[in-house]
């Protein structure tokens, strides 16, 4: 069954992260449909929150392009302001944060505001958003980006949110509260981090990727799990619920 | 009258070139287009934004060249990701170089709530270990002189003037806003002037028949400006939901420097007021983002 999209199949691996119960701050896009489907399946119990002040326990009555639209409001338990919903997070209660990345390296730092770093920006980018709160704050972080050679770098050029800086106790040391990534799914595989050195590692491949290719696009020299695994790809009922939220793929390129 | 003013009255008496102007600030909804376009037609300039997520608002601003700062945590086109006015700008000095100090969400609500509260600063434990210390200078870092930890400290922000868009307000300016709220409280308390533009002018039996639903009091608001799709493309809970539409074009047109300038010219600046913006687009064509499905809410109680 290959009738499905790299992006459906990146949904179906983030869903896979969110475990039932938990409360997950929900960036739109990917992450967006990762806690959708999540919710549909194995974590009924799951609660949303959105950085606009949102808290849901069901998904919204219609396909969602951003967290403020109309839908993701009516049906809320909670509409309030954006300092109470950071508030949440400063205070340790997210379990987990999804967030997508321009470029991220080996150690899980991610940019989202200047390539090239400050003083020579070749390109500015957005900036942080909520990001940089979320990766810094969350009890678990899940990255969502795509596998390519310019993203995936040793040494980011400007730290917009961080990950576990120059790996080892790097984060305690900075006197982050959140525990920092847990996975990053990508559009060849899912890597995770060492526990100690906190470097990322390759810890599956996606069905039809090959290690070559991952290792290829990876700025680094890329270590790779015990067991390496194939990712499973989406069920026909996980691929039903996608496609329920994204109607005209949009965010999963159908 | 009260202080029912024109927007263009409202922008030339509360907003100087030069000024400090939070925007934008309930995120993706009651973004306040009208405004922002009127200030483009005055020709402000020198301004600093300031703002969580303006979407392609803070975009259209920087590109029409009234901006020389912005303090802010993310600016683009949140669903089609980069603006391209404000990439001109930074990379290239088009139409005018910007200078940029980043923030996060977090960390402008807490600046923006000190300026509120009337202290310095607010201590958080964001921003740490991010090179956010490198582009905004006026982010520091302190240990905690009662438990020991790592602290990143946040200045006030005090903004000259915070604009925002609502469902409705009276005479007055008392305000009523539901659905996202963002920022919004936090950037009205803490700045010198409000700007309020609304759906709907309403008795202030309206206002005071549910005060829970008042964002901010009257007394507070400089200018109250009546301003029907005023937020447009952007949503307003129980009125119209966001144009999607309008933000991809928005991203395909404005690639180009001359794309860029064929757009202001269409959009803003060949069009005199946001009542000429709705009979541009067209009535009929804006029925299409009215609420379709109601869902009131159940009245409350507030008797005694």
């Amino acid at each position: 069954m290959t009738d499905y999209t790299k992006s459906e199949l990146m949904v179906v691996a983030g869903a896979r992260e969110i475990k039932d119960g938990e409360l997950v701050f929900v960036g739109m896009r990917l992450p967006l449909l990762a806690f959708q489907l999540a919710k549909a399946t194995h974590a009924p119990n799951a609660q949303g929150v959105f950085e606009n002040g949102v808290l849901r326990d069901r998904p919204a009555g219609k396909p969602l392009f951003t967290m403020g639209d109309a839908p993701c409001i009516e049906g809320a338990v909670w509409a309030t302001t954006m300092l109470d919903i950071m508030t949440l997070l400063q205070k340790g209660r997210v379990d987990l944060g999804f967030i997508g990345g321009a470029e991220i390296d080996r150690y899980g730092n991610l940019n989202t505001t200047y390539i090239g770093g400050r003083e020579r920006a070749e390109v500015r980018l957005p900036g942080s958003g909520g990001g940089s709160d979320i990766a810094s704050l969350a009890g678990r972080l899940v990255i969502v980006m795509n596998h390519e050679r310019r993203r995936f770098v040793e040494r980011v050029s400007y730290i917009t949110s961080p990950g576990y800086g120059e790996g080892g106790g790097w984060r305690e040391r900075t006197g982050l509260k959140g525990g920092g990534p847990v996975a990053v799914i990508t559009t060849l595989g899912v890597l995770r981090f060492d526990p100690e050195t906190k470097e990322m590692f390759l810890d599956s491949l996606h069905p039809g990727a090959s290690l070559g290719e991952v290792k290829d696009v990876t700025g680094w020299p890329l270590r790779v799990g015990a067991e390496l695994r194939e990712t499973p790809p989406p069920t026909r009922k996980e691929l039903e619920i996608i496609r329920k939220y994204d109607p005209n793929g949009f965010w999963t390129n159908r | 009258m009260g202080k029912i003013l024109s927007m263009n009255q409202a922008i030339e008496r509360f907003v100087n070139d030069g000024d400090c102007v939070a925007l934008g600030t309930a995120l993706e909804p009651l973004i306040p287009f009208s405004a922002g376009h009127e200030i483009i037609r005055q020709g402000k300039r020198d301004l600093t934004l300031i703002g969580p997520i303006s979407d392609i608002l803070f975009d259209q601003m920087v590109g029409a060249g009234c901006v020389s700062k912005m303090v802010m945590a993310w600016a683009g086109n949140v669903i089609m990701g980069v603006g391209y006015s404000l990439r001109r700008a930074v990379e290239k000095g088009i139409p005018r170089g910007i200078e940029i100090e980043d923030l996060t969400n977090f960390s402008i609500c807490l600046a923006l709530n000190a300026g509120a509260m009337g202290i310095p600063f607010f201590p958080t434990k964001t921003l740490l270990g991010t090179d956010m210390f490198q582009s905004n200078s006026r982010i520091k870092e302190m240990v905690c002189p009662y438990t020991g930890e790592r602290l990143a400290l946040v200045p006030a922000l005090v903004p000259d003037v915070a604009i925002i868009h609502a469902q409705r307000a009276d005479e007055e300016g008392n305000t009523h806003l539901w659905g996202s709220i963002g920022v919004s409280k936090e950037a009205c308390l803490a700045s010198d002037r409000v700007i309020v533009s609304v759906e709907e002018i309403v008795e202030r039996e309206v206002i005071v028949s549910d005060p829970n639903r008042t964002l901010i009091p009257g007394f507070l608001v400089s200018g109250v400006v009546h301003e029907p799709w005023g937020a447009h493309p952007s949503a307003v809970q129980g009125y119209y939901d966001r144009d999607h539409e309008h933000y991809m074009r928005y991203h395909k047109e404005t690639r180009t420097e001359k794309g860029f300038a064929r757009w202001l010219d269409q959009w803003i600046l060949s069009v005199q007021d946001r009542s000429k913006y709705i009979d541009k687009i067209g009535v009929g064509e804006l029925q299409r983002f009215r609420v379709a499905r109601s869902h009131e809410a159940m009245p409350v109680e507030y008797g005694y």
